[in-house]
């Protein structure tokens, strides 16, 4: 559906985008995931057609849309910044798609109240956008954004500006909406969990490139690299020494906080699990569960997620010593650098 | 020593009453113009004016050169301004947004025909013409107005147009409008008060010109002009003081109007 | 319709560019900057003493009558001097209406200031020359206001002060340096009300704070951080008043100002190189004072 060919793009000295390729299939809910400056943005952009790249083509639907202006493509975004028209009401900046396209200004408005009546906005058609709260104006976005039947929606950093509770809801609404109208979604966020909670998959982005292009269970339990590791989740990366004393392998590898055991320090190891002996240096009380810090060796300190339940032996005092263990089979090996 | 404590939000009275005794030295010369027009003495400017009339406004309207004057200066003005719209806006959406090689430069040319004195102004476009052989007329006195009148409008529309965020524009693309329909659609509203507002102030800053005009004119008389001649010649002052009210009106106006067109509201 | 057009000019960022600026380019550049050429050209040109015609061949004889001739010398160093001392005295006048408006006023006696110093900076410049030459007349209101004090004797003191004075009021330098800060004023209460009002209040009750007595704070934190807003107040008021040939000439005393000079050496006297010649001077003057008023932060504040 959606495809980049070794796409390359750099603003002056600074790579945005390097040699990257994906292809994102039809009717997908993709997430492009990554901190700021990673290129996910600068993704988002190229495939909408407001940036052209250096190197490399876009396709859409099998068709060469490298060249092709944002007017042509059957493509539409939603910004950050929702980009609301001030001096149109609520129901003409939804149907500004059709109005550019000349349609009727009857059937035009008739089109827009029912795209309002898809996001719940039914009534709010005379209304302006400085009128509205940001929930509502990312839902007249949404709705502006879809007139148009784009066989693609892109979405930048849709939730970032919502309060937490709104945030929850429209994950779902998101959701819902992209099964029923069946079209491809991809959208940018910086928020792994959001990232993971919707999408069918993510595709990690670091310095320009995709570190790892997997379904979100894939990438929490198998990360290919330390970025992802600890990128999506939280992960104790183990390298060096440490690495090759534990697994006999030189490369680094990830151990999830969860999966490691506190046992005490003089007592028995459980059959065919991995060891070591640590110092307890710090313990974080979250209620349910608890994070602890135990300090391996002069440069490693692993962390440690407890959760408390009523059979769980209660930690011995910070600064004692303890015994940190886990499957051989919870750690994933990790690329090196 | 005593240390006065007050409120840092209070000031003195001393502090007040500066401040007010400046305000209206801004102000007292112009309301003894307006008051100036209304007396019956027709010589000399005695004050406290001996009576009150509205005579003079009789003659003033029934003097054709008077008439001719304020004509020639609405004409020259309207054409300017007209120009100025045109050439201003232009150069603004080339300006805004972009980075392109010598815009700095660029930028200092925009700023030029304001930040140096009107004489130097007036001067180089005699040069100009004298080089050229032109002679002056009604063309080279719209010539040196359209260029600062430019200069005017193209500031008002390009400060608006800083303000429009980008993704206006991208919004508007994205939805399937190319350049020329975002234009009409999208940023033609959101300027237009700043061209209004620029059109306005170019307009009543022409109508008002003396400085460069007085280079570039030949025999014709704008009403600054006439107005100045009236300065050296004074056949009937009281009539110089009721076209001093005509101006004053005929510039305040728009200019009040730019001034609330412009003043930042919370509407987008 | 005109689709094929606008894609062509998507992306094609130099092409749309340069379409946009050429005709105000065009405009600019051959008008403006042609004139401001051709007006430097015949700044080195020179007039045939016999035939009173212009010579169209570089000189420099010209730029020399200017500087040896010491009535010239007269002229630049007479309108350098008067544009110092009414940028002083605007600066100082400026103060108490700038400080009220930026530090004491609430938002409508704010609101109220801005309009109140906004609206006599737009009334017609000949308007505002002209009520001033009525104003400092023989018979004028400044006159009938020093007889009704019985102050008479004091402005006839005045006006008998060497080099200032004069017959009257309107044609003497007292005069003309009341109507350049008269009319100069608002440009310096703008910028100094809004440098003013960018010094945060926690700064002067610090001051206090820390024992400064009003006219300490007023010293050593105030008028520091003010600095900025009185230089672009003054870039405006100096150019001004060095450029300006039409206050000297209505409220004036004999004596020539460069703008005068330009006037007139370009229309009776017919020596447009010597006119072009002494335009010169304001701009150098005035490039300089730019570089001075940069450094001390004017830039910033405008």
């Amino acid at each position: 559906m959606i495809e980049l060919r070794e796409v390359s793009r750099a603003f002056g000295a600074v790579v945005a985008l390097d040699r990257v390729s994906l292809t994102i299939a039809p009717g997908e809910f993709f997430a492009l995931l990554g901190p700021s400056g990673s290129g996910k943005t600068t993704c988002l952009r190229l495939i909408a057609g407001f940036d052209h790249p250096d190197h490399g083509r876009i396709l859409l639907d099998g068709e060469d849309v490298t060249d092709v202006p944002p007017f042509e493509r059957n493509v539409n975004t939603v910004f950050q910044d929702y980009a609301l028209f001030p001096h149109m009401s609520v129901a003409e900046n939804v149907a500004y798609g059709l109005r550019v396209r000349r349609v009727g200004s009857a059937e035009r408005r008739k089109r827009a109240l029912e795209m309002l009546d898809l996001v719940r906005l039914g009534d709010f058609g005379d209304r302006r956008p400085n009128q509205l709260s940001g929930g509502q104006k990312q839902r007249v976005a949404l709705a502006r954004a879809l007139i148009n039947q784009p066989k693609v929606l892109l979405l930048d950093e849709p939730l970032g500006a919502l309060d937490l509770k709104l945030r929850e809801e429209m994950q779902t609404e998101l959701k819902g909406l992209q099964q029923r109208l069946g079209i491809t979604f991809v959208f940018v966020t910086h928020d792994q969990g959001e990232a993971l909670s919707m999408a069918d998959r993510v595709a990690v982005f670091s310095q320009g490139r995709i570190e790892q292009l997997d379904t979100p269970r894939a990438l929490y339990t198998r990360p290919r690299t330390a970025f992802v590791a600890s990128f999506v989740g939280s992960a104790n990366v183990v390298a060096g020494m440490l690495a090759e004393r534990l697994t006999g392998r030189r490369e680094p590898f990830a151990i999830r906080p969860e999966l490691i055991d506190v046992l005490p320090a003089d007592g028995p190891v459980p059959a065919g699990a991995v060891s070591c002996a640590g110092t307890l240096e710090d313990v974080l009380y979250h209620g349910a569960s608890s994070r602890c810090q135990v300090r391996v060796d002069e440069q490693t300190v692993l962390a440690v997620a407890r959760a408390e339940s009523a059979t769980v032996v209660p930690l011995p005092p910070q600064g004692s010593r303890v015994l940190l263990a886990w499957r051989p089979d919870s750690s994933v090996a990790l690329e090196a650098d | 020593m005593r240390f006065r404590s007050k409120r840092w939000s209070d000031a003195t009275a001393g502090q007040k009453l500066a401040a007010a005794a400046g305000l209206v030295f801004l102000h007292a010369p112009v309301w003894v113009i307006v008051l100036y027009a209304f007396t019956t003495e027709d010589r000399t400017y005695q004050f406290p004016p001996p009576g009150l009339t509205l005579h003079w406004f009789e003659v003033a309207f029934a003097r054709e050169d008077i008439w001719a004057a304020m004509r020639l200066s609405l004409m020259v003005a309207a054409v300017a301004t007209a120009l100025a719209i045109l050439l201003g806006t232009l150069a603004a959406f080339a300006m805004a947004r972009r980075q392109f090689a010598g815009k700095e430069s660029i930028t200092l040319l925009f700023v030029l025909p304001i930040a140096l004195p009107g004489i130097i102004t007036g001067l180089a476009l005699l040069s100009g013409m004298r080089t050229l052989r032109l002679d002056p007329g009604f063309w080279t006195i719209v010539a040196g107005h359209a260029t600062f009148c430019l200069v005017i409008v193209y500031n008002n529309v390009v400060a608006r147009l800083r303000r429009i965020p980008p993704s206006w524009v991208e919004a508007s693309m994205d939805l399937g409008a190319d350049g020329l329909q975002t234009f009409r659609y999208v940023l033609l509203p959101q300027i237009a008060t700043a061209l209004l507002a620029g059109g306005m102030l170019a307009f009543a800053l022409s109508f008002d010109e003396i400085i460069v005009t007085l280079f570039t004119a030949g025999h014709q008389q704008t009403l600054p002009i006439w107005f100045y001649s009236e300065l050296f010649r004074p056949r009937e002052r009281p009539i110089t003081n009721v076209v001093a009210v005509v101006v004053i009106l005929v510039t305040l106006v728009p200019i009040l109007l730019a001034y609330y067109l412009t003043k930042p509201d919370d509407r987008g | 319709m005109l689709r094929p057009v606008a894609t062509f000019f998507h992306g094609r960022n130099a092409f749309y560019v340069s379409l946009l600026l050429l005709p105000p380019l065009l405009w600019l550049g051959t008008v403006y900057l042609g004139s401001l050429f051709a007006l430097l050209m015949q700044s080195f040109y020179a007039i045939d003493e016999f035939t009173a015609r212009i010579v169209p061949e570089f000189t420099l004889a010209t730029y020399r009558q200017l500087v040896t001739h010491p009535a010239n010398v007269d002229i630049v160093v007479r309108t350098l001097a008067m544009a110092i001392a009414v940028t002083i005295a605007c600066g100082i006048v400026a103060f108490p209406v700038a400080n009220y408006m930026a530090r004491y006023a609430g938002p409508k006696m704010k609101a109220f200031f801005y309009v109140g110093v906004m609206l006599p900076m737009w009334t017609s410049y000949l308007v505002k020359v002209y009520a001033w030459r009525l104003i400092l007349a023989k018979q004028g209101i400044v006159s009938w206001g020093f007889t009704s004090l019985g102050a008479q004797g004091a402005l006839d003191g005045v006006l008998a002060t060497p080099v200032v004075g004069g017959p009257s009021l309107a044609s003497s330098y007292i005069g003309m340096f009341i109507v350049f800060v008269y009319m100069w004023l608002p440009f310096m209460i703008l910028p100094l009300a809004a440098a003013l009002e960018r010094v945060p209040a926690s700064l002067l009750q610090a001051s206090a704070d820390l024992g400064a007595r009003p006219g300490q704070t007023f010293r050593n934190v105030v008028l520091p951080l003010a600095l900025p807003g009185l230089a672009a107040g003054s870039v405006f008021t100096f150019s001004l008043t060095l450029g300006d040939y039409i206050i000297p000439s209505v409220v004036g005393a004999p004596g020539y100002f460069i703008g005068m000079m330009v006037y007139q050496q370009q229309g009776t006297a017919g020596n447009l190189p010597l006119a072009a010649a002494f335009s010169v001077v304001p701009i150098v003057l005035i490039s300089l004072y730019l570089t001075l008023a940069k450094r001390l932060g004017a830039f910033d504040a405008l």
